[in-house]
Order: C-alpha cells, then sequence, then structure tokens
C-alpha cells in the first residue's frame, strides 16, 4: 500500500501538477509537496506527490554504486 | 536514460553484491519491516544472490496485513448502513472478515467503491451528495497525509457528506513492540522507504540508541535494497549500530516536514489494534476533535454497530508471520487451502502482503 513511483512534472497550475510517469500523463496533487516545480521528479503515491527527488544525492548514490562496481571487477 | 531509470540497472548490483560477500560478519537475521521491501526481494530473487549467512524475514509493514480483525467487520458492517457509499483503497476489498469481505458484501449489494486516491473519494461525495461517504482510511504514515489532505479540502469546500474511517497506523510503534517483546531475534532492520519519505529516518533511531539493533533506511529498487543490506552488515561489523539512509534521493532524516504537520494538525495519536500483536501505545491514527464532522467514527450510526468479538481462522498464522516469528512457507496452511485466489488471512492477499508475496515468487518448485 506504500507503493510510490517516481514522475516528472511537466507542468504546474496552483497545486495541481500534470505528471508523466514513462510516457504517461496524469494529474497529481501538489498539496504535500509545495515546494516542487516544474522539471521535478516526485515520489508520487495515491494521487500525491509525498517527496521531491534530491537530484545531487541520486548523482552520489549512483557513484557510489558505480564505484563499488570499479572496485569489484 | 532518466537519473531514475538509472536504479533499475541490473549491472549496478554486482559490485555491492561483491561488498556483501566480502563483509564477514557471520550467520545475521535481518528483517525487512516493508511488505512492498519483501515483494521486491522475492520479486527479484535477492534471497537467491545473498550469502547463506544473511537471512532475510518478513516484518508487519503491510497496512492491509496488520488490519484488526474486528476493525474488517466493522468495516463491513459499515458498508451495510443504508445511504452510506464505502470508498476503499483495493487491496482491503477480498481480506476475509469473520462473515466474508467487502468484496461479498459490495456483490449482496453494498455500495463499495474502489479508489485509487483519497480524490477520488472527494469526487464521489461531490457527485453523490445524498450519500454519506465514507472513506476507509487504511494506511502507515506514507498514505495518512493523503488522507488528512481529503479532510482540510472537504472542510475548505463544505463538502458535508464526506467522513473518514480512520484506521491508519504509525511504524515507530510497532516496531518497538516487537523489539520489547523479545520474541524474535534480530541483528538488522531494513527500514521503511516511502513511509520515511514522509517521517524521515529520526523517528527509528531508538532502534540502534536502545536496543543497539542496525539499521537503515532503503528504497525499493533491488539495488537500494542491497545498498541498505551492505550499510547494517558494515555497521554489525563494526559494532557500531545506527539509521543509515541507503535511498536518500527522496528520504532525509526530517522527512517531509509540511506533510507531518498537516498529519499532526488532523490526527491524534491513540493505542490501536494491530493484527498478531494486540494493542500497541500511541500507533493510530484517528480524526481529531478539531475535525469532527468528518469523522465517521462519530457518526451515531456508525458508533452504534454492534461487532461480536471473533477469532480469525485458526488455521491462519498471519499474526506469527507478521511477527517474524515464521515464514510464510512454514504455515502448515500455505498453498494448502489458502493461495491468493482463496486466502485465509490478509497476508494472502495484499500485494505486499508476505504469504501472496511468497506464493507468487518465492516458491522452490514453481506451481
Amino acid at each position: 500500500m506504500c507503493l510510490a513511483v517516481p514522475a516528472k512534472i511537466i507542468s504546474i497550475s496552483g497545486l495541481q501538477a500534470e505528471i508523466d510517469i514513462d510516457g504517461i500523463r496524469r494529474k497529481t496533487s501538489l498539496y504535500l509537496t509545495p515546494e516542487a516545480r516544474e522539471g521535478d521528479y516526485v515520489l508520487l503515491h495515491a494521487g500525491f506527490a509525498i517527496k521531491v527527488l534530491d537530484k545531487e544525492e541520486a548523482a552520489q548514490t549512483l557513484d557510489l554504486l558505480r564505484q563499488m562496481n570499479v572496485n569489484n571487477p | 536514460m532518466s537519473i531514475i531509470h538509472e536504479f533499475e540497472k541490473a549491472s549496478l548490483v554486482q559490485g555491492v553484491l561483491k561488498n556483501i560477500r566480502s563483509i564477514d560478519t557471520g550467520p545475521v537475521r535481518l528483517m525487512e519491516f516493508c511488505g512492498s521491501h519483501t515483494a521486491a526481494i522475492l520479486k527479484s530473487g535477492l534471497r537467491q544472490l545473498l550469502p547463506s549467512d544473511v537471512k532475510l524475514l518478513s516484518g508487519p509493514g503491510c497496512p492491509v496485513c496488520v488490519t484488526h480483525q474486528d476493525d474488517i467487520d466493522r468495516m463491513i458492517a459499515l458498508a451495510a448502513i443504508p445511504g452510506v457509499t464505502l470508498c476503499t483503497f483495493g487491496d482491503m476489498l477480498k481480506v476475509p472478515g469473520s462473515r466474508g469481505s467487502l468484496a461479498e458484501a459490495s456483490a449482496d449489494g453494498a455500495d463499495i467503491r474502489t479508489v485509487y486516491s483519497t480524490l477520488d473519494a472527494l469526487e464521489i461525495a461531490r457527485q453523490n451528495p445524498d450519500r454519506r461517504v465514507v472513506l476507509l482510511g487504511v494506511g502507515f504514515e506514507t498514505t495518512a497525509p493523503t488522507i488528512a489532505a481529503s479532510i482540510v479540502q472537504a472542510r475548505d469546500e463544505g463538502l458535508a457528506n464526506y467522513r473518514v474511517f480512520s484506521l491508519a497506523k504509525v511504524c515507530p510503534p510497532v516496531v518497538r513492540a516487537l523489539l520489547a517483546s523479545g520474541e524474535v531475534d534480530i541483528d538488522g532492520i531494513i527500514c521503511p522507504g516511502h513511509v520515511s519519505a514522509v517521517i524521515g529516518s529520526k523517528p527509528f533511531e531508538f532502534i540502534p540508541g536502545e536496543y543497539a539493533i542496525a539499521c537503515a533506511v532503503a528504497g525499493f529498487e533491488p539495488v537500494d535494497i542491497l545498498l541498505a543490506i551492505e550499510m547494517i552488515l558494515v555497521q554489525i561489523k563494526n559494532h557500531k549500530p545506527a539509521v543509515d539512509i541507503a535511498y536518500s534521493r527522496f528520504v532525509t532524516r526530517e522527512g517531509n516536514s509540511h506533510a507531518r504537520k498537516l498529519m499532526a494538525e488532523v490526527f491524534e495519536t491513540v493505542p490501536a489494534m494491530w493484527r498478531g500483536f494486540g494493542e500497541v501505545p500511541a500507533s493510530g491514527l484517528v480524526v481529531a476533535p478539531g475535525f469532527a464532522e468528518f469523522d465517521a467514527m462519530q457518526d451515531p450510526a456508525v458508533a452504534g454497530l454492534a461487532i461480536e468479538p471473533c477469532s480469525p481462522d485458526p488455521g491462519c498464522r498471519c499474526g506469527d508471520i507478521l511477527r517474524g516469528v515464521m515464514l510464510p512457507e512454514d504455515c502448515p496452511r500455505f498453498g494448502k487451502g489458502c493461495s491468493p485466489a482463496c486466502p485465509l488471512g490478509p497476508c494472502m492477499v495484499s500485494a505486499e502482503g508476505a504469504c501472496a508475496s511468497y506464493y507468487m515468487y518465492g516458491r522452490q518448485n514453481g506451481g
């Protein structure tokens, strides 16, 4: 039930956003993430964006994982 | 490829897996709290990839599964009240109560609607002003803010026929109940990713602090779960338990302060009954007195519902499975008179139920 998926915000109107999930467009509420901006990735749960993606953290985690691959050939 | 999809790449798994295999901790038992983690682990075959020393146990992190039998009976009785339209998330429909399920009540003529979002329930209330539209508010901290948001919106719109029957629950107290019982030996806990996106990792800090048990918050890609397991093993090896975050792209120590504030405004924390645990202090969220007009439990017809206390099917071991005392495949009824098509208990119904995950993906011989 805590299923949530990342989605990209295409456009915002008030606290409503149009989002894209792998080509599927839907409306979602930004009531819980009013700080979200167009182009942001958000975590989508039951019609609400519940968290905005931290891009820097995402990049750092990816770097860490890639480094583990390099160190463990 | 977007940064989100990078985490899905199978090639990323190799390095962290080799790291895990190189950390010598001896035999350890880790509990994945969250049912979505159980599903992801089983679906991706991670159990087979991990060293034999690392055993994974499922925990109580499935809101449908931990809903108490009496509450399920109450929901079904609620659906039978004349004039009530009951809105529920789909997972709850097939969960067997003492006398049938919501799906059966619907077949018998009750007006039960499956919703994807609390906003859908609001829309049903707008379109049916002559009906009392009741949302079954089942969920953890991931879902609770969306329930709270619907109540605030109903108030702001003056939507007088919208009610919430709140059975929402919070996770840290049940982890405490589990650890305090001493019933299960656990060396580490994989903490729930989407609950933590809302409440942050901070509420789990009592686990290393008071019980010296290693923790990491995980996302839901296989590589996220492996990274959390690696972090936990490093903590165990170094005897330095903490709450690490392996899902920092969405989880911080503080969580979503906006959502937390909304929950605090709309809900009141009360003791709640959990399947398999009984009453857990400060673990339930009911509608706060300031929003009483939207609280289905304050509705005289609902408050007056007489429910005979009834035990779940005696063959069903969901309670033991939720406490991590038993693995699904060790239940005598697993696959023998209990399957997703014909479930004895909720753990075989919900997509996050441990039994359903083991049944779908975990059986060695297929079938």
